[in-house]
């Protein structure tokens, strides 16, 4: 009977660690899934470098001209970036004047005011306004933010295709994001901050704004510098409201085309791969990676340095 | 005696008045900023209903009554009345044309009733309104369309109803649908799908369970990390050197010996499902690792102490643990690449097709690219269609964050 149950091992058989294959073929196929988004960036670098750097080739281009132009002009030749950036900094701009002030107020309202019930219930509402796709907004823009400011500002001030209304949209879309990550921030800080706070004779005000707010100040900072890299990769909300066609200007009610609605443009007709149109969208590609990702990079080192670490 | 007892008190209660004044005046505006988030959601979704329905005015080539074959009007025939009206008022060549590109004998009896009425009827959109103006200057439009438009059809229409899930994209306002859309959007998200949720998973099973804190590893997370901010046009971008262009022969099919004349090029579902899937892969590693982490050690280590190996116990102890956290994260990372514009339009999806996708290499459109292609016209039947488009995305993204929203309470467990 005992002998059924348990079987002694034999003396080859030794519970000692060994090597066993089919662990270690898992584990290699794992790693491999987890090296993949590593490949994923190379390709980024590479595939866009490699174009671009056909692009800065190009005899009619010059790394000078090309960062410094007001003009892009790719029949005549001319490819300055200035109106393109230009014109996303101006979304961008105007998608920050709604979007910080605004993200911040919905922030310390729901972490400071807010009882538990109203916050399950404006939660998830700001969650639709953020899962909402981007070419909703486009949508909205143009048949509800520009008729807007076209009324309040007469038609002939603004037109059709504007900066402004695209990036007071994309502030919008934005909100939600900057609201959320500012919330957490804020949420972070100890109980034990604001009691002392209190204690000393603060309002709630006085609490929020010069307790609460600088404690998470790292938080909030990340928040916005990671709102802006999004602002300025936001393409779908510009490609619709902001206008075609590059154009230098400084006047939000004008149409101007941003780097993304460019890519978007220039890349929507059938391309041919040996244009230099092709080649120029890798050029701009590459240019707002690396904007995007110093912002990104900046803001998690923001977040990694100045953190308040509390007990 | 009592006059300096006094005075620093009042001062102190002035204080408070204006301490507590201000309080108020913030916490008003704290309060009018979350309603302006509340408001800006009210108003895109009534602006997009507004636009949605509404009456129209149409002018009609032929009258519809004159159709009428045996005293029944043109509505209630059946697919063989339907065939002889085509065959009375179109030439034998056009007749024989339709026979030879959509075989009469595979049609239902809508699509010829569709027939009908793009060649023969030919509505034409005349005018329009929006909802809310149809609903309050009713006597209005119906004075306009009476002395305007005498001969015209005046017709409360909603642009977005069964028709228009059924038809496919059309260039005809009056007959455009969502179909081909529709299903080059489930095309695409199914290889999405399948390619970007087992190496997610795999990946964040690798950072979670077997990663060791090393140089390799910290930068795989890193790296992770910024995938997930990097703008997702970037992502189009790569996508069309690397899958439409680069590799061409596999995401066109031509390997695998299919060669549809209409897809010479790699601007195929196939390039879209995988650039989608390197967009969404970050987002999936990241939720299921957050996923993954939930599952207590105590359940690890109990397996361990039963002679588990690492695999027994990843396999048969965190993930069933972990499942509804990883499938709720992925559904709303595919939510997101549901809604992607950018990279498809970067890719070269065809914003006129008007065939059904029939394999992973055809030619596509998909509801987001439909909608920024409608909304890009400046008529406004096109504007209302591409309100009805996106009332059929939202319902359909709604219906996936509810899902995910049920798996969450339903299956979540508290350790």
């Amino acid at each position: 009977m005992k002998q059924a149950i348990v079987s002694y091992p034999k003396k080859d058989q030794s519970l000692k660690r060994r090597t066993r294959w089919g662990e270690t073929a898992i584990q290699a196929l794992l790693l491999l899934s987890g090296v993949f988004s590593i490949f994923t960036t190379i390709g980024i670098v590479y595939e866009l470098g490699k174009e671009a750097l056909l692009f800065f080739r190009n005899p009619s281009v010059n790394l000078i001209s090309f960062l410094t132009g007001t003009e892009w002009q790719p029949h005549i030749e001319k490819f300055g970036i200035l109106p393109l950036l230009n014109a996303t900094l101006i979304t961008t701009f105007f998608a920050m004047l709604i979007a910080i002030p605004l993200g911040m107020g919905v922030a310390i309202y729901l972490s400071e005011y807010a009882t538990p019930k109203v916050r399950g219930f404006l939660k998830p509402i700001l969650e639709v306004l953020a899962g909402i796709p981007t070419i909703v907004y486009g949508y909205f823009a143009l048949t509800f933010m520009t008729p807007l400011l076209r009324s309040i500002f007469g038609k002939d001030v603004v037109e059709i295709y504007n900066t402004a209304s695209a990036g007071l949209v994309m502030g919008v879309l934005i909100l939600p994001m900057i609201a959320s990550m500012t919330e957490d921030a804020l949420s972070a800080v100890p109980r034990s901050l604001r009691e002392a706070a209190y204690g000393l004779g603060g309002t709630k005000l006085e609490v929020a704004l010069k307790v609460v707010v600088p404690a998470a100040i790292s938080g909030i900072a990340a928040a916005f510098i990671i709102g802006i890299s999004r602002a300025i990769g936001e393409t779908m909300i510009v490609a619709v409201a902001a206008g075609a066609g590059p154009k230098f200007t400084f006047n939000p009610f004008q149409g101007a085309e941003t780097m993304t609605g460019h890519i978007v443009r220039i890349s929507g007709g059938d391309l041919s791969y040996d244009s230099i149109d092709y080649d120029s969208i890798f050029a701009i590609g590459l240019m707002l990676f690396f904007v995007t990702l110093t912002l990104n990079i900046i803001s998690q080192q923001i977040v990694r340095r100045f953190r308040e670490v509390y007990e | 005696m009592n006059q300096p007892e006094t005075k620093p008190k009042m001062e102190f209660s002035e204080n408070v008045t204006r301490r507590h004044l201000s309080g108020k005046v913030w916490r008003v505006l704290f309060l009018f900023s979350t309603f302006f988030g509340i408001l800006a959601l009210a108003t895109l979704l009534l602006n997009i209903i507004n636009q949605s329905s509404g009456y129209v005015i149409y002018k009609a080539k032929v009258d519809p009554v004159t159709l009428a074959v045996d005293g029944v009007p043109l509505k209630s025939q059946t697919k063989e009345q339907l065939m002889s009206v085509l065959q009375d008022n179109l030439s034998k060549g056009a007749y024989n044309k339709i026979d030879r590109d959509q075989p009469f004998a595979e049609q239902s009896r809508d699509d010829t009733y569709d027939l009908v009425i793009t060649r023969i009827v030919k509505y034409e959109v005349e005018t329009s309104w929006k909802l809310w103006d149809s609903l309050t200057k009713r006597g209005e439009i119906m004075q306009t369309a009476q002395t305007e438009y005498p001969n015209d059809l005046l017709r409360f229409n909603v642009w977005i109803n069964p028709d228009f899930l059924r038809r496919p994209q059309s260039s005809d306002p009056v007959v455009a649908g969502v179909r081909t859309a529709l299903l080059g959007s489930l095309w695409v998200i199914g290889i999405t799908i399948l390619v970007a949720f087992p190496l997610g998973v795999m990946a964040a099973i690798y950072l979670e369970e077997y990663a060791a804190d090393n140089r390799l590893n910290r930068i795989i997370q890193t790296n992770i990390n910024n995938l997930a901010g990097v703008p997702s046009i970037i992502y189009g971008i790569l996508g069309l050197a690397i899958f439409v262009r680069t590799l061409e022969p596999f995401t066109s099919g031509t390997l695998f010996g299919i060669t549809d004349p209409t897809t010479a090029n790699g601007r195929t579902i196939m390039s879209a499902g995988l650039t989608l899937a390197l967009l969404v892969l970050p987002l999936i590693i990241i939720n299921a690792q957050e996923a993954i982490r939930a599952v207590p050690g105590s359940l690890r280590n109990a397996s361990y102490g039963l002679g588990a190996t690492k695999w027994q116990t990843v396999w048969s102890h965190v993930l069933p643990n972990a499942v509804p956290g990883i499938l709720t994260g992925t559904i709303l990372a595919i939510s997101r690449a549901l809604g992607e514009t950018a990279p498809l339009v970067v890719i070269g999806a065809s914003t006129v097709i008007f065939f059904d996708p029939e394999n992973a290499f055809s030619k596509f459109t998909t509801l987001p690219i439909q909608i920024y292609q409608w909304t890009s016209r400046p008529q406004d039947e096109f504007r209302f269609l591409a309100a009805a488009a996106i009332i059929v995305l939202l319902a359909l993204l709604l219906s996936l964050n509810a899902t995910a929203v049920f798996l969450r309470n339903r299956f979540s467990r508290r350790y």
